[in-house]
């Protein structure tokens, strides 16, 4: 489940690409990662193209290369099953460097690294370039039910409040000398995310309660 | 491991996305019956709180460690319907903001890691009920059958999934196999922490775990007149 999400991704920018409505960005993405996904592999030139047209958006949007390549981590586990199809597929071998590996199985593991790739850089440059509350506001136009982009707004606005939360709960048990070092010390941690539950449906609760006295009526429209 | 773009061809992605979206328009109707107008706000923050355990460690060995995926938790602690919209949440956001996940595989990491936790971990969950002593300090144990039958049934939806709309030919019986023993491990993992988890809730706020609610006594309040 990839590396920790540690902060959000967004890059403060002006560029074009930062200034293009988000409705506009996510159906681009969409569209775009299914004509690379239904790209069949052997078609290299085409994906040759489809990683040009990143780059040019990529130096477009002025997010520097180190930025986005230090976030490409998230992709690691899926290069390690990609690097795992050629000893498990069937179908004729081929001998490199000594080992028998299965053609398609390289075909394959070549095909899904070149898509996730292209993948993870795409959805990169849009987290990078999209401030999450214009995003709210896209899924908005795009028709995602109204009431699934206002728990999403929630989620977005007190996510770094929980996550605070978290890292203070692990300084207090760091503070009086506990550190997690094997299944034994589960149980500490297990009681820590008890607390991190009920101290979010509380907070959830009072968030409501507090909507309630500002006149909210329980509709959904701004 | 979120499914990224590529791994699967595009009409089982398109297909799983139908599911998936099938599955949020149930929900959301169910989610009203769960918890009426508070949904926003409460559901924001459960999502939330599901996204921060997933970043939890729990250590096992050698420095490795395990995590969370959380799908029966949820279910047993707010509910099924409420529960899958914030897995939903959890997954949108997890690809959206941070790459995790390819966004034309959102339906099938939906319906592998939402839908089919949520619903299996659920169903497991109240068939342990059904058949364990209905008393509160069964909650915890029940919930551990149901998420430790959760990991296993994603990773079965997953080779079926992966049979139908995979990039190359892997032999049903193997992957299913692999799959299947790797994840009874993983799956109990998830069942030791979910019990945890739900242990400690129970014992402080039993009034919060849906799950709980057929179990917990309720005391009327009574008022009495004092003689005078």
């Amino acid at each position: 489940m990839g590396a920790p999400h540690g902060h959000r991704l967004h890059y403060h920018g002006h560029s074009p690409l930062h200034r293009a409505p988000a409705h506009l960005k996510v159906a681009g993405l969409v569209g775009f990662m299914l004509v690379v996904v239904a790209t069949p592999v052997p078609w290299l030139p085409a994906f040759a193209a489809y990683a040009a047209v990143l780059a040019v958006l990529v130096v477009l949007s002025g997010v520097p290369v180190p930025y986005l390549a230090r976030r490409m981590v998230v992709e690691t586990p899926v290069l390690v099953f990609a690097a795992l199809l050629p000893f498990v597929a069937t179908g004729p071998q081929v001998e490199v460097l000594g080992v028998s590996l299965t053609e398609a199985g390289l075909v394959a593991g070549g095909g899904l690294v070149m898509k996730a790739t292209l993948g993870v850089l795409a959805s990169l440059l849009l987290a990078a370039t999209t401030d999450p509350r214009d995003l709210l506001i896209g899924l908005e136009r795009l028709r995602v039910p109204a009431q699934l982009v206002q728990i999403m707004g929630f989620m977005v606005r007190y996510l770094d409040v929980v996550t605070d939360e978290l890292r203070r709960m692990k300084t207090a048990r760091e503070s009086r000398g506990f550190t997690a070092r094997n299944p034994r010390h589960w149980p500490v941690i297990g009681r820590s995310a008890g607390a991190l539950f009920i101290r979010s449906f509380e907070r959830g609760e009072r968030v409501h309660l507090a909507m309630i006295s500002r006149g909210h009526n329980g509709s959904l429209r701004r | 491991m979120h499914v990224p773009d590529g791994f699967l061809d595009a009409p089982t992605s398109l297909a799983t996305a139908a599911v998936a979206a099938a599955a949020i328009g149930i929900a959301l109707r169910g989610a009203r019956r769960e918890l009426d107008d508070r949904i926003a706000p409460l559901a924001g923050l459960v999502a939330t709180f599901v996204f921060a355990t997933q970043m939890l460690n729990f250590p096992v060995a050698g420095g490795t460690s395990g995590h969370l995926m959380g799908g029966a938790l949820a279910a047993i602690l707010v509910g099924p319907y409420t529960g899958l919209l914030c897995l939903t949440v959890v997954l949108v956001v997890q690809s959206l903001l941070f790459a995790d996940g390819g966004i034309t595989a959102l339906g099938t990491n939906v319906v592998l890691m939402g839908i089919v936790t949520v619903v299996v971990g659920w169903v497991g969950f109240r068939a342990a009920q059904l058949v364990l002593p209905k008393r509160l300090s069964m909650v915890a144990p029940a919930a551990a059958l149901g998420a430790a039958a959760s990991v296993v049934a994603s990773a079965a939806t997953f080779v079926v999934l992966y049979s139908v709309g995979g990039v190359i030919a892997i032999p049903f019986d193997t992957l299913l196999t692999a799959m299947v023993s790797v994840h009874t491990v993983i799956g109990l993992g998830e069942a030791a922490i979910t019990f945890l988890v739900v242990a400690s809730i129970v014992s402080v706020r039993p009034d919060l775990v849906h799950g709980a609610r057929r179990v917990l006594v309720v005391r009327e309040l009574e008022t009495r007149l004092v003689a005078s």
